[in-house]
C-alpha cells in the first residue's frame, strides 16, 4: 500500500480525498480494492467521492497494486453493475453497499473474493514485506488500534486540525469492537487468547468454540459479521447517536430498530417489556391495575425530569427518594414485582442483583436511565415515523462503527496504515519522555502524544532502561482490572420468538440459577440487518463476572436457557416428543463461542490508553471515559465542536437513516 | 397539531405576516371583480389558485372554482377526457391547499364535491388520507373525509373498524378513532352483520380493549369517551317501553264533584278534585316517541263512546315527539249516580305505529284496566281548591298517616316496566356487565383519585340500580352515588352545575324510589286539622334541587312544594297534568322562559314563584335554549288579533307568554326584580281568574 503525502497545502487537500476513498475501500475489508490516483480529482469527481461514500476503482499500471485489483475491472459486461457512475479513465465509482452487494451476489466474485479473504488472513499476524514509507515521519499525534474509543480520538483530533497517523497491526477496522466472520473471529479470539511474548496478558480467556453445523456454514463464508463485543445497541438518545451527528460519521451508517424487548419471567417464560405508553397499551400480559401502575410510575419519573431543579413541586421526586436504593423506590411506588423486575433490568439495565448484592442502583441513577429510554423512544419517533423502540442496530454490525470514524477522520486527513504493527517505543535520551514509534517496517514516526488501544503492550526496548516511562506502562497493565465480562455468540437456524427477528431478550438475576446475581442481556439479530444469511438468527449475550468460573457458569445457563427457548418457541403447538425427534434431525443451533473478557478502564499517562469494550449494552460509558481522555489530551479542544459543520454536515442534519 | 404552546410573533415575522397579507389584499380585490362579472378564463381560475394555495380559508373562492368548474363542464360536455383533466387539476389544487392548512373545512368540502361528480378514482384518495393522517392522527377533517372515501368505494366496515384498532394501537389518544370505531360498530350492529349480530358477542370485547387504555392512562379523555359509548350501548333498550301512567293500571279512581263529602272513606292518593268535566289520561315512555292516537292507542270505555281521543305530546317545543302524551276523557253529561262506576280499558302495541326518533317501534303488546267512580255530593262547601287562599306555610301541613287502604300509587309501575322485558337472557348479560364495570372501577378508585373516574363509577352505579329496579332484594347504590357526586363538586369545581344536577336527579330518584320514603314526605294540606278531605302535598323542599327529573314516579301529584332549592328550570313538570298547586318559591328561576313548562298545566290554580331572581338578569340565557315567540316552533299560537293589552306586552311578553293560557286563581311573585307597580297591573289584567295576588285579595 503506497500513500501519497506532501506538505504542499494542495496536495494535502488531494490527499484527503483519496484517503476518503480509501477508507470507504477498507471497509470491504479484505476484498476491497484499494484505490490509487496521482492527479488531483477534478470537482465532479470530488462530489461524487465524498458526500455519496462512493468508491474509485482504477486500473493501475503500476506494479504496487494489489494482485486483486483487476478483478472487479473485470466485471463482466454481460451482467451490467448496478447504478454506477462511470466516467472517462476508465473510473467506476460504487456506491458502498452495491459495491458490497455486488461480491456477495455474485458467484464468480464470491470465489475470487474468498480467495482473496483467505491470502490476507494468513498475512495477519505478520505484516507483509515490504512495507512502503510513511510520510512525513512526524505527527501530532498517532494512534494504536482501530477500536471505538481510539477511532473516537482520531477522528476528533483530526476534525481540530491535529495531524494523525492512525494505526492498526490487524488487516480490518475496529479492533476489539470489530464485526467478523466465523473464521476470522475464531482466529482473532485465539489469537488474543493465547500469552505470547508480545502479549503476556491477553485480553480473552477460555474462549470454547462449537461448530455443529460446518457444512451448512461454510456455505456461507463471507456472510456473517460477527460483533467481538456483543451484544451492544445504541439508545436511539445516547451518546454514540450524538457524537455520529456531530462529527458526521452518520453518513456511513445505517440503522434498523430493535423490535422488542421480552424479559424471562418466573415461568421461565419470554414476556414483553412495556416501555411505552403505546406499549403498555398492547400488552396483554399485564392486569389491568399493573397498567396503570406502570404508566403512573412513568409519568411520575417524567414530571420530575420535566421540572427544573429549584422548582418546589410535589411532582417532583424528594432528595431522600433519589438517594435511596432504585428497587426501594419502586417498591415505595407500589410496583408489583414483576413490573420491578421489567423496570430495573429490562429498562434501567441494571447489572447487578439489586436485592442482594453490593452493587445497588440509586434511585437518581435508576431514573436517568429511565430517561434515556424514554428520551431515545421519543427521538425515534420524532425522526422516524415508523419506528416505536428506543434502540437501534447498525446494519453490518457493530464494527460498522469505528470505521465510520475512522472514515471521518480520514476525510479531516488522518493517515491509515493497517497491518502494520509497532515494535518498539522511541524515548528522549535526556528527558526519557516518549518520542515517537518504531514501525514492524523498521521505520521511526515521531509524534507528540501517543494513544493505545488497551490490549497492545508495546516492548520497551528502547525505553526499558528509563524509570519514568516503565511506571506509565505498569499503569496500562491489565493485571488491576475491574472485572470480567462473559460473552457468548451463537448462531441459530430459527428465532426465539417466531414472529419476530431483532430483540433484546433480558434474564434478570436469579432467573435461571439461585447464585445468578448478575443480569444476562441476549441480543437476537436476523439476516435483515446483514449479520448472517437470512434464514439464520445471531444471538449474543453477556453477563458481568468477578472470575472465570463464574462467567462460565453463567454463559453455560445462558446457553441451556436458550436452547430451551429456540425448542419451545420452534414446536408451536405440536407434542414435545415429535419436536424432539425434529431436533434431533435439524439441529437449531449451528455455532457457538463463549469466552470471558477482561475488563480495564482507559488509563492516562504521556501515553493514553483506552477503555476495553465494557459490560454495557451501549456505549455510554465507553465514549464517556473516551471524552475524559480526550480532554485530558486537548483540553483546549472540544469534541467535534458544532461550530465546524462542514458543507457535507449541513447536507443533511438527519443523517442518521433507517430502515424500518 | 397538539400541544404546542403559542408564543407570541417575532417583530420579523408579523411583518412577513403583514406583507402576506397585502399580497393576499390585492390577489383578493382581483378575485373578487372576476367573481362578480362571471370571469373564468384560465386567466382568472389561475388568480384563485395562487388565492387559495396562500389562504385555503376563502370560502368565496372554492364556490367561485366550483362554478368555473360547472362553467367548464357545460363547455366541454362531451369529451370525457378534458373532463377529467378539469376534476384532476382542481383535486391538485384542493391537495395543495391542504398542505397549506389540513384544516380547511371549504378544500375538504370542495374535494367532496369534485369526487361527488364521480369522474375521478377514488383510489387515490386512501392514500392521501394515510398522509394527512399520519401527519395527524386525530385530524377529525381526516377521518370524516375517510368515511366518505371509505362509503363510496365501498369499503367493508370491518376493514375500517380494524384501521381504528391499529390506529388506537399506536396511540391511543385518539378521540377521531374511537368515535369511528363507535359508528361503525352502530352500524355493523344495526345491521346484524355477520360477526355483529348480538351485543352481548361484540361488546365485552370492547369493554376489554377501552379498559387497557382507560387504566393505562385514566388522565386521558379519549377511552372515557368511548366507555361512555358503550355503557350507553349496554343498558339501551331499543323499542320504547311504557314505563307508567295515570291513572295506574288497576285503580280506583274517585273523581270528586265541585262539593265534596266530608269524610269520604277513600285513599287522598286516589281522590281527585275536578272542576271541569273532563280528566286526564297520563301515558309515560322512556323515551320520546311519535305515534300515539287512537288508532295506535285504544281506550274502550263508557266515558267516550261518541268520539275519538285526541292525544297530545308534552314537550317544550311543538315537536310531533314526546316521552308523555296526554289525552283528555269526558265524563258523562248531568248528575249520574254517585255509586255509578265507569271501568276504563287502555291498550297499545297492538298495532304498529308508535315509534322512537331512533326509528324503534313499541312492540309490546300491552293492556291495562283501572274503574272511575264519580262522587257529586252537595252538602256543606269545604276548602276546595281554588275557593280559599292557600298558605304554604308550615303549619297548613300535617303528618299523613297512613292507611291500609291506601293503595300505592307508584306500586304497578314497575310491574308494568318488567312484564315488557321479555328478553330475559338480554338482560341478564347487560347486569353482568355493569357489576364487573362496576367491581374494575372500585378498584381502580382504590389506587387512584381520579374524577371521570368517580363520574363513571356513579354512572355504573345509577345504570345498575335502574336496571335492578324493583330493587326488592337488591341494596339500592343511591347513597353511594350521592357521596361521590359531593366529592366530586368538591373536586372539579369547574363542572360543579353539572354535578350538582346529577345530584339532585339521584336524590329524587331515592326518594321516589319506594313508597314508604314518598309517604315520609307526603302531608295533609288543611287549615282546620279536622278535615280529613283536604288534599295531599308533596314536599320537595330544601333539598338543593337544581334540577327535577323521576316525574314517572309522579304523575299523581296534585300539590307540590318545591321550595328553598336551587332550581333555575322546572324542564319535565309538564308531565304533572294534575298539579294544581306548585310553590317555586326561594330558587334561582332567572326569567318567565324558565317556566315553560307550566304553559301545559292546565289543572293549575295557584302559583307560587316569589323569591327568585325574575327581571334580575339583564341577559336571560334560556331564552336561547326554550321556545319564545318569536321562535317559529309557537308561531302558530301566536295570535297577535288577541292583544289588547299591546303595551304591555313588549314589556313583558314573556310573562304573558307563559301566563295568558293559564287559569290562576292564586299568584305570588314578591320577592322578584321584575316586580312593580305596572308589572302587578300587568299580571291582573292577563290572569282575570286572578283572585290573590301576593297573598292579597283582588276586587
Amino acid at each position: 500500500m503506497q500513500r501519497n503525502n506532501s506538505r504542499d497545502a494542495a496536495h494535502r487537500r488531494r490527499w484527503q480525498r483519496c484517503s476518503t476513498a480509501v477508507a470507504a475501500t477498507t471497509e470491504m475489508r479484505g476484498a476491497a480494492v484499494v484505490m490509487q490516483k496521482t492527479e488531483t480529482l477534478t470537482k465532479k469527481e470530488e462530489h461524487l467521492l465524498l458526500p455519496n461514500a462512493a468508491i474509485a476503482i482504477v486500473p493501475l499500471p503500476d506494479a504496487t497494486a494489489p494482485a486483486h485489483l483487476p478483478l472487479l475491472c473485470r466485471q463482466p459486461s454481460a451482467q451490467p453493475p448496478h447504478p454506477a457512475h462511470s466516467f472517462g479513465g476508465g473510473f467506476r465509482f460504487y456506491h458502498l453497499k452495491e459495491l458490497c452487494h455486488l461480491l456477495r451476489s455474485t458467484n464468480s466474485f464470491e470465489a475470487e473474493a474468498g480467495r482473496l479473504m483467505t491470502g490476507n488472513e494468513s498475512e495477519s499476524e505478520l505484516p507483509v514485506p515490504p512495507y512502503p514509507p510513511i510520510e512525513p515521519t512526524a505527527f501530532d499525534l498517532i494512534v494504536i488500534g482501530t477500536g471505538l474509543p481510539e477511532s473516537v480520538i482520531s477522528a476528533a483530533a483530526s476534525a481540530s486540525g491535529k495531524s494523525v497517523l492512525h494505526l492498526d497491526p490487524n488487516p480490518f477496522y475496529g479492533s476489539h469492537f470489530s464485526s467478523l466472520s466465523i473464521a476470522d473471529l475464531t482466529h482473532f479470539l485465539n489469537s488474543h487468547s493465547t500469552p505470547s511474548s508480545v502479549c503476556p496478558d491477553p485480553l480473552y480467556s477460555d474462549v470454547e468454540i462449537s461448530n455443529y453445523a460446518s457444512r451448512l456454514l461454510s456455505q456461507h463464508p463471507r456472510n456473517f459479521n460477527l460483533d467481538v463485543s456483543g451484544p451492544r445497541v445504541l439508545f436511539c438518545a445516547d451518546h454514540a447517536v450524538d457524537l455520529m451527528l456531530k462529527s458526521g460519521a452518520s453518513h456511513y451508517l445505517e440503522f434498523k430498530s430493535i423490535d422488542a424487548t421480552f424479559m424471562l419471567d418466573a415461568d421461565a417464560k419470554l414476556c414483553s417489556v412495556p416501555d411505552s405508553r403505546a406499549a403498555i397499551f398492547k400488552d396483554k400480559s399485564l392486569g389491568l391495575m399493573e397498567k396503570n401502575q406502570l404508566m403512573r410510575f412513568f409519568k411520575l419519573v417524567q414530571g420530575h425530569l420535566s421540572l427544573d431543579e429549584s422548582e418546589e413541586n410535589d411532582v417532583r421526586i424528594s432528595e431522600e427518594d433519589l438517594d435511596s436504593p432504585f428497587a426501594d423506590f419502586l417498591t415505595k411506588m407500589k410496583l408489583s414485582h414483576k413490573i420491578k423486575s421489567i423496570v430495573l433490568y429490562a429498562i434501567a439495565m441494571a447489572d447487578y442483583d439489586q436485592e442482594v448484592s453490593e452493587y445497588v442502583l440509586k434511585t437518581r441513577d435508576g431514573i436517568n436511565r429511565l430517561a434515556l429510554y424514554n428520551s431515545s423512544i421519543g427521538r425515534l419517533v420524532l425522526m422516524f415515523q415508523n419506528a416505536l423502540g428506543a434502540l437501534i442496530y447498525p446494519i453490518y454490525g457493530q464494527g460498522e462503527l469505528p470505521q465510520a470514524f475512522c472514515r471521518r477522520a480520514a476525510v479531516k486527513g488522518c493517515l491509515y496504515v493497517l497491518r502494520m504493527p509497532v515494535i518498539s517505543l522511541l524515548t528522549d535520551q535526556n528527558s526519557g519522555s516518549y518520542k515517537g514509534v518504531r514501525l514492524a517496517s523498521g521505520q521511526d514516526i515521531l509524534s507528540h502524544k501517543l494513544v493505545l488501544d488497551p490490549s497492545f503492550t508495546v516492548p520497551g526496548s528502547l525505553a526499558s532502561s528509563h524509570q519514568q516511562l516503565q511506571e506509565s506502562f505498569q499503569a496500562f497493565s491489565l493485571s488491576d482490572n475491574k472485572g470480567k465480562v462473559a460473552r457468548g455468540i451463537c448462531i441459530t437456524r430459527s428465532s426465539l420468538k417466531p414472529d419476530l427477528s431483532n430483540f433484546l431478550v433480558i434474564f434478570p438475576p436469579r432467573s435461571l440459577f439461585p447464585e445468578q446475581v448478575t443480569s444476562i442481556r441476549v441480543l437476537q439479530l436476523g439476516g435483515n440487518l446483514a449479520v448472517c444469511p437470512v434464514g439464520m438468527f445471531v444471538l449474543y449475550f453477556s453477563a458481568l463476572c468477578d472470575e472465570v468460573n463464574q462467567g462460565k457458569k453463567l454463559l453455560h445457563a445462558a446457553l441451556s436457557a436458550l436452547q430451551k427457548l429456540l425448542v419451545t418457541g420452534t414446536a408451536g403447538n405440536s407434542s414435545t416428543a415429535q419436536s424432539e425427534d425434529m431436533e434431533e434431525a435439524k439441529p437449531t443451533l449451528l455455532w457457538s463461542a463463549l469466552y470471558i473478557q477482561d475488563l480495564s478502564l482507559g488509563q492516562f499517562g504521556s501515553i493514553i490508553s483506552t477503555p476495553t469494550p465494557d459490560g454495557n449494552l451501549n456505549y455510554n460509558d465507553l465514549l464517556d471515559a473516551t471524552e475524559k481522555l480526550y480532554w485530558k489530551l486537548y483540553p483546549k479542544e472540544e469534541l467535534f465542536p458544532e461550530t465546524t459543520s462542514s458543507p457535507e454536515n449541513s447536507e443533511d442534519d438527519a443523517g442518521l437513516t433507517l430502515e424500518s | 397539531m397538539h400541544g404546542r404552546p403559542r408564543k407570541p410573533l417575532k417583530p420579523e415575522d408579523a411583518a412577513a405576516s403583514a406583507a402576506k397579507a397585502e399580497k393576499l389584499r390585492v390577489l383578493q380585490s382581483q378575485f373578487l371583480h372576476n367573481h362578480h362579472n362571471h370571469i373564468y378564463s384560465k386567466e382568472a381560475v389561475e388568480l384563485s389558485t395562487k388565492l387559495l394555495e396562500t389562504n385555503p380559508e376563502l370560502y368565496t373562492a372554492w364556490n367561485y372554482r366550483k362554478l368555473a368548474v360547472q362553467h367548464k363542464l357545460t363547455e366541454n360536455d362531451s369529451d370525457p377526457d378534458s373532463l377529467k383533466s378539469i376534476l384532476d387539476e382542481e383535486l391538485r389544487v384542493v391537495e395543495s391547499a391542504l398542505r397549506q392548512n389540513f384544516k380547511s373545512y371549504g378544500a375538504w368540502h370542495h374535494r367532496k364535491w369534485i369526487l361527488s361528480k364521480g369522474h375521478s378514482s377514488i383510489d387515490n384518495e386512501l392514500r392521501l388520507l394515510d398522509k394527512f393522517q399520519k401527519a395527524d392522527s386525530r385530524n377529525f377533517h381526516a377521518w370524516n373525509y375517510r368515511r366518505f372515501v371509505a362509503a363510496s368505494m365501498n369499503r367493508s366496515e370491518e376493514d375500517e373498524l380494524k384501521y381504528t384498532e391499529d390506529m388506537i394501537c399506536n396511540n391511543f389518544s385518539n378521540y377521531s378513532a374511537w368515535h369511528n370505531r363507535s359508528l361503525l360498530l352502530s352500524n355493523l350492529l344495526k345491521r346484524k352483520v355477520e360477526g355483529f349480530v348480538s351485543k352481548e358477542k361484540v361488546l365485552p370485547d370492547e369493554y376489554e380493549f377501552v379498559h387497557q387504555a382507560i387504566f393505562t392512562d385514566p388522565d386521558d379523555q379519549s377511552g372515557w369517551f368511548y366507555h361512555l359509548w358503550l355503557l350507553d350501548q349496554t343498558v339501551r333498550v331499543d323499542s320504547p317501553q311504557l314505563v307508567s301512567s295515570w291513572p295506574t293500571p288497576g285503580s280506583d279512581l274517585i273523581l270528586l264533584g265541585d262539593r265534596c263529602l266530608d269524610g269520604c272513606a277513600s285513599s287522598p292518593f286516589t281522590r281527585f278534585h275536578l272542576d271541569s268535566r273532563t280528566f286526564p289520561l297520563v301515558l309515560y315512555f322512556n323515551q320520546a316517541v311519535e305515534g300515539v292516537n287512537s288508532s295506535t292507542i285504544t281506550v274502550d270505555s263508557e266515558l267516550n263512546t261518541n268520539k275519538d281521543l285526541v292525544w297530545k305530546p308534552l314537550s317544550s317545543c311543538n315537536s310531533k315527539a314526546a316521552q308523555v302524551w296526554v289525552t283528555q276523557l269526558n265524563l258523562p253529561d248531568g248528575n249520574t249516580h254517585s255509586s255509578k262506576v265507569f271501568p276504563v280499558e287502555v291498550s297499545l302495541g297492538h298495532s304498529q305505529g308508535i315509534i322512537s326518533s331512533s326509528g324503534f317501534h313499541y312492540s309490546n303488546p300491552f293492556c291495562f284496566a283501572f274503574r272511575v267512580s264519580l262522587q257529586f255530593v252537595e252538602t256543606q262547601p269545604v276548602e276546595a281548591l281554588g275557593k280559599e287562599i292557600i298558605s304554604w306555610r308550615d303549619e297548613s301541613f300535617h303528618n299523613y298517616n297512613a292507611h291500609s287502604q291506601d293503595s300505592s300509587p307508584i306500586s304497578s309501575l314497575y310491574q308494568l316496566s318488567i312484564k315488557n322485558d321479555n328478553e330475559l337472557t338480554d338482560f341478564e348479560w347487560r347486569a353482568a356487565t355493569i357489576a364487573k364495570e362496576i367491581d374494575h372501577f372500585r378498584e381502580l378508585l382504590s389506587l387512584i383519585n381520579c374524577k371521570i373516574g368517580k363520574l363513571t363509577l356513579a354512572r355504573l352505579l345509577m345504570a345498575h340500580d335502574a336496571m335492578m329496579c324493583p330493587p326488592a332484594n337488591k341494596i339500592s347504590h343511591s347513597e353511594e352515588v350521592l357521596e361521590l357526586y359531593n366529592d366530586l363538586m368538591r373536586l372539579d369545581p369547574t363542572h360543579v352545575q353539572y354535578y350538582k344536577d346529577q345530584h339532585s336527579l339521584v336524590l329524587l330518584q331515592q326518594v321516589t324510589s319506594n313508597w314508604e320514603s314518598l309517604l315520609s314526605r307526603c302531608f295533609h294540606y288543611s287549615n282546620s286539622p279536622s278535615n280529613r278531605g283536604s288534599p295531599m302535598c308533596l314536599q320537595l323542599k330544601n333539598l338543593s334541587l337544581s334540577r327535577l327529573g323521576s316525574f314517572d314516579k309522579l304523575l299523581w301529584v296534585q300539590m307540590l312544594d318545591l321550595s328553598h332549592n336551587e332550581l333555575r328550570s322546572i324542564e319535565g313538570l309538564e308531565a304533572l297534568q294534575l298539579l294544581s298547586c306548585l310553590n317555586l318559591s326561594n330558587n334561582i328561576l332567572g326569567s318567565f322562559t324558565a317556566l315553560e313548562p307550566i304553559r301545559q298545566l292546565k289543572s293549575l290554580r295557584a302559583l307560587n314563584i316569589s323569591y327568585n331572581e325574575i327581571g334580575a338578569h339583564s341577559i336571560d340565557t334560556t331564552k336561547y335554549l326554550c321556545s319564545s315567540p318569536l321562535s317559529h316552533s309557537v308561531g302558530s299560537e301566536w295570535n297577535h288579533g288577541q292583544t289588547v293589552i299591546d303595551d304591555d306586552i313588549k314589556s313583558y311578553w314573556e310573562a304573558y307568554f307563559i301566563l295568558k293560557g293559564l287559569n290562576l286563581t292564586q299568584f305570588d311573585i314578591v320577592g322578584n326584580a321584575i316586580v312593580n307597580e305596572k308589572f302587578k297591573s300587568f299580571l291582573i289584567k292577563v290572569l282575570p281568574g286572578l283572585k290573590w295576588l301576593d297573598g292579597e285579595q283582588l276586587h
